[in-house]
């Protein structure tokens, strides 16, 4: 007697097998949640029963200094949107370029290469807020013609250099993660170096580098608060000028608000596409 | 350039040398391969196949010796046409290598577009002429991790073959390869054997070696122990190593 052999798409699952594992991920689920309701009383209970609440309560979390705030901070952050938005391109091209010329090999380019590598070293090296110190009130002192002295350009020009120095490294490792028998292929069909690199390796290491590279962004747009050391008033600075004059610090809960209602999104979306490219490289197996 | 017909040395290899660090790999060795013949190198991994396969394409650089084509292309010269031997020479690795951001079609015509500067029309017609006489074409559009080894494989070939090469070096191809997906691809080396192109291949596929090739070279630490016709390697080996290791590879 022959076995019966079901089709190639049967899925079989034990009936009795089914309703427990459902049975299983419901109560899951309430645990899950019971848990999670609990943790979140005794920490209310925790900090609403501290001896300081009250006062923290008034200076913090004041819902009529916050509306009365908030539009000005929300204004005051289109500045900080900009500044991210005028960066984000520059350190992209700047961050390629420089970990480009770090890969030349030819003997001519020496000179590419050792400014590459000190750029990096020294802009790596030096916290980003120190930068913008001496940017923006170095250039400006130079009084050189030509040069401008706006406080929000050296800002900007500095923030631009801090992350242009560590995206180049982002993308110098993306270029290192390409495996070298992709460009030996590539060239034993004859394509130039140059060819290799723009055709086969930079693709694949754009693609290798785009969830680190998003980090540094989300990082970067909190970044954009530190410009507020040299006087523009972008979101941290409004909240400061608030917070001063009504000696409240509500206006500071607020800005933070607003920097976590970009972040987040930001957050999740850079998860996602590193999940996706792990799931990716996975599925991808031997090239 | 086309090859002299039944020239014995269409690749003149030349007292080759070549060490990686202080290890070496090649050591003096010297073989000819006749045009429009098959050349079959075997031997223990380490032996130096795969080596001298990349230095006939100048993948590697020797260290001393000469390999000419056609007594006219020098692959060794110090100021050698690395554009011009790479066209002349095609190589397909055991790893295929596909670039995986590529679709099929992609990978086979990036060559012939930027290389050959051929148009995108005709680059993509003569493509699609190599996928169907592959029976590959279904799989043009897709991406090469939709693809499984041996068509991976086969289609590392066409994208060596789309560059119209004269030689196609071939190295260790089936290693990596389930055994059951061997066959197709041998099937590939084996129609191009009998379209007249001149092939260099290492491989440990005995049983295929003896079908298929003109000439059988047992290389060991580097040099060509012995050599001649499959029927004289395999079926009366001259020395005690080349025994030695048919028996352990049978």
């Amino acid at each position: 007697m022959n076995t019966p052999v079901p089709g190639a798409d049967t899925v079989f699952i034990d009936p009795l097998r089914r309703e427990r594992s459902r049975k299983k991920a419901r109560r899951d689920a309430l645990i899950g949640i019971a848990s999670l309701f609990g943790f979140v009383v005794i920490i209310v209970l925790l900090v609403g029963r501290s001896s300081g609440w009250e006062a923290v309560q008034k200076t913090f979390f004041d819902g009529d200094q916050f509306v009365e705030s908030f539009p000005g901070l929300l204004q005051a952050f289109w500045l900080n949107v900009r500044i991210f938005l005028i960066a984000e391109p520059l350190i992209l091209i700047i961050g390629l370029l420089v970990a480009l010329s770090r890969t030349i090999k030819s003997p001519i380019f020496l000179p590419l290469r050792v400014i590459a590598t000190l750029y990096v070293d020294i802009f790596r090296g030096v916290p980003t807020i120190l930068i913008i110190f001496l940017l923006g009130f170095g250039m400006p002192a130079l009084q050189l013609p030509g040069v401008p002295s706006d406080a929000i350009f050296w800002g900007t020009a500095a923030l631009v250099l801090s992350y242009g120095a560590y995206v180049a490294e982002v993308f110098r490792a993306g270029i290192g993660s390409v495996h070298p028998s992709q460009t030996m292929a590539a060239r034993s069909l004859g394509l130039s170096s140059f060819q290799t690199n723009r055709f086969v390796v930079l693709p694949q290491a754009v693609r290798n580098v785009t969830p680190p590279l998003l980090n540094d962004f989300i990082s970067l747009q909190k970044d954009t608060a530190l410009v507020a050391v040299l006087g523009p008033i972008e979101v941290l600075r409004r909240a400061q000028i608030d917070t001063s004059s009504n000696f409240n610090y509500t206006p500071y809960v607020g800005a933070a608000l607003i920097f976590i209602a970009l972040t987040i999104p930001m957050t999740r979306f850079a998860d996602w596409m590193a999940v996706r490219s792990a799931r990716k490289r996975q599925a991808g197996g031997v090239t | 350039m086309s090859p002299k017909r039944g020239s014995e040395s269409f690749i003149n290899v030349d007292q080759v040398w070549k060490s990686f660090d202080t290890h070496p790999v090649l050591r003096g060795i010297s073989l000819n391969v006749a045009a429009h013949s098959a050349t079959v190198l075997i031997g223990a991994s380490g032996s130096g196949k795969s080596t001298l396969l990349r230095c006939m394409n100048a993948l590697e650089t020797v260290d001393a010796g000469n390999i000419v084509v056609n007594s006219e292309l020098d692959v060794t010269a110090f100021n050698a046409d690395l554009d011009a031997i790479r066209r002349r020479i095609g190589i397909v690795f055991q790893s295929y290598n596909l670039f995986p951001h590529m679709k099929v079609l992609e990978n086979i015509t990036l060559g012939p577009t930027r290389v050959l500067k051929k148009s995108k029309k005709e680059s993509v017609e003569a493509a699609m002429q190599l996928l169907t006489r592959f029976g590959l074409e279904a799989k043009a559009h897709d991406y090469p991790d939709r693809l499984s080894g041996g068509q991976s494989q086969r289609v590392a070939i066409v994208r060596a073959l789309a560059m119209e090469p004269e030689i196609m070096l071939f190295d260790e191809i089936t290693s990596a390869l389930d055994p059951m997906l061997v066959g197709e691809v041998l099937d590939t080396v084996r129609e191009l054997r009998e379209g007249g192109l001149t092939i260099v291949m290492a491989t440990h596929e005995m049983s295929f070696a003896k079908e298929i090739a003109d000439q059988v070279c047992f290389l060991r630490d580097g040099i060509v122990w012995e050599s001649g016709t499959a029927e004289q390697v395999f079926e009366s080996p001259k020395r005690a190593e080349t025994q030695n290791f048919l028996q352990r590879v049978n």
